[in-house]
């Protein structure tokens, strides 16, 4: 028998984090978007431990300013990707209006600590969606592209096998003759 | 610590490949540490050590003496200790129908060998820079494949 799940990446780890901060003891607000405010103080040890625990999830406490803006941008952009309603706003003036800083500012700071760019960052986040759909959804091709903002299916495989190097039905096949071997096991 | 460089293993008998190959990592802006082996009982093992730093990208040149990059990936995917190693195979061929079943078989990246440096230098990059991603942006792993 073969089941099929769908997640709620920010359901998963609101639940986790509660869990673990009600573990411990610790008051707390969930302020969204990867922000907790912490009501009190905590011991070094504690936070020492609750780490740990986080990164077993994969879920990890960034300590450093730069990479929780980056974190932010990161978010901000899987988020635009995600909504149907964002699709067609512009990304500079999204993200420069959501995380007040200006394009240029945010931009060279992406550069800096994820050696790559925006744009680029962009395109990867955009194709891996579509992997996800063509993976786990019964969406045509054509849905997907559709879905994506993308002008037409060709412009889609194109920006699709520019990033990858294949074609979306030879990723299709692929995945799925490695499935049957993993049912076959 | 695993952010500070990423850590790359190479299995290639030829010689003048593996030299190539370290020499263009050195001139990448991204940190990264190269170790090399000469064939693929050399790197079986050294992975099957249980105190072996694990890479983060393995690169297998296909056609090796005494265990060639296939059986290499084949033992690799058994073995549930190296899931989070991204595998990258070198070849000199570009058959579509042999590059899928290598992508089948868990291969996530598929080279084709470059016959200029400055082309390898790219491809090489461009194959750290997306594994970082996946790595720091907690991508799907088992969406992940790319062929040059």
């Amino acid at each position: 028998m073969k089941i099929f799940i769908k997640f709620d990446f920010n359901a998963v780890c609101r639940k986790v984090l509660e869990e673990k901060l009600l573990k411990y003891n610790i008051k707390y607000r969930i302020l969204g978007f990867g922000e907790v405010d912490v009501l009190q103080k905590i011991d070094s040890s504690v936070f020492k431990a609750l780490t740990e625990e986080l990164k077993e999830y994969g879920i990890d406490i960034i300590e450093n300013q730069k990479s929780v803006l980056v974190q932010k941008i990161k978010d901000a952009i899987v988020e635009m990707i995600h909504s149907p309603e964002l699709v067609n706003v512009k990304s500079s003036v999204y993200l420069a209006e959501k995380l007040s800083h200006s394009y240029g500012y945010l931009s060279n700071l992406f550069s800096d600590v994820t050696y790559t760019s925006i744009e680029n960052f962009i395109i990867l986040q955009k194709i891996e969606y579509a992997k996800q759909l063509i993976v786990s959804s019964d969406l045509s091709l054509t849905e997907i592209a559709f879905q994506l903002n993308y002008s037409s299916v060709a412009h889609l495989s194109t920006q699709f096998k520019n990033v990858t190097g294949i074609t979306p039905s030879a990723f299709q096949r692929i995945i799925a003759k490695r499935r049957e071997i993993a049912t076959k096991k | 610590m695993d952010t500070d460089y990423i850590h790359i293993i190479l299995a290639d008998d030829d010689e003048d490949d593996r030299l190539l190959f370290t020499d263009a990592f050195e001139e990448m802006k991204i940190n990264t540490k190269v170790n090399t082996f000469n064939d693929g009982v050399e790197l079986m093992d050294y992975l099957n050590n249980p105190n072996a730093v694990l890479p983060n990208v393995l690169f297998l040149d296909l056609n090796m003496p005494k265990k060639n990059g296939i059986e290499c990936l084949n033992e690799i995917k058994k073995n549930a200790r190296f899931n989070d190693i991204a595998i990258a195979i070198f070849s000199t061929s570009s058959s579509e129908e042999h590059i899928e079943e290598t992508f089948v078989q868990g291969a996530n990246i598929y080279i084709k060998k470059p016959s200029d440096f400055a082309t390898l230098k790219k491809v090489l990059s461009d194959v750290v820079t997306i594994n970082w991603q996946y790595y720091t942006s907690g991508l799907n792993r088992d969406n992940f494949l790319l062929r040059f």
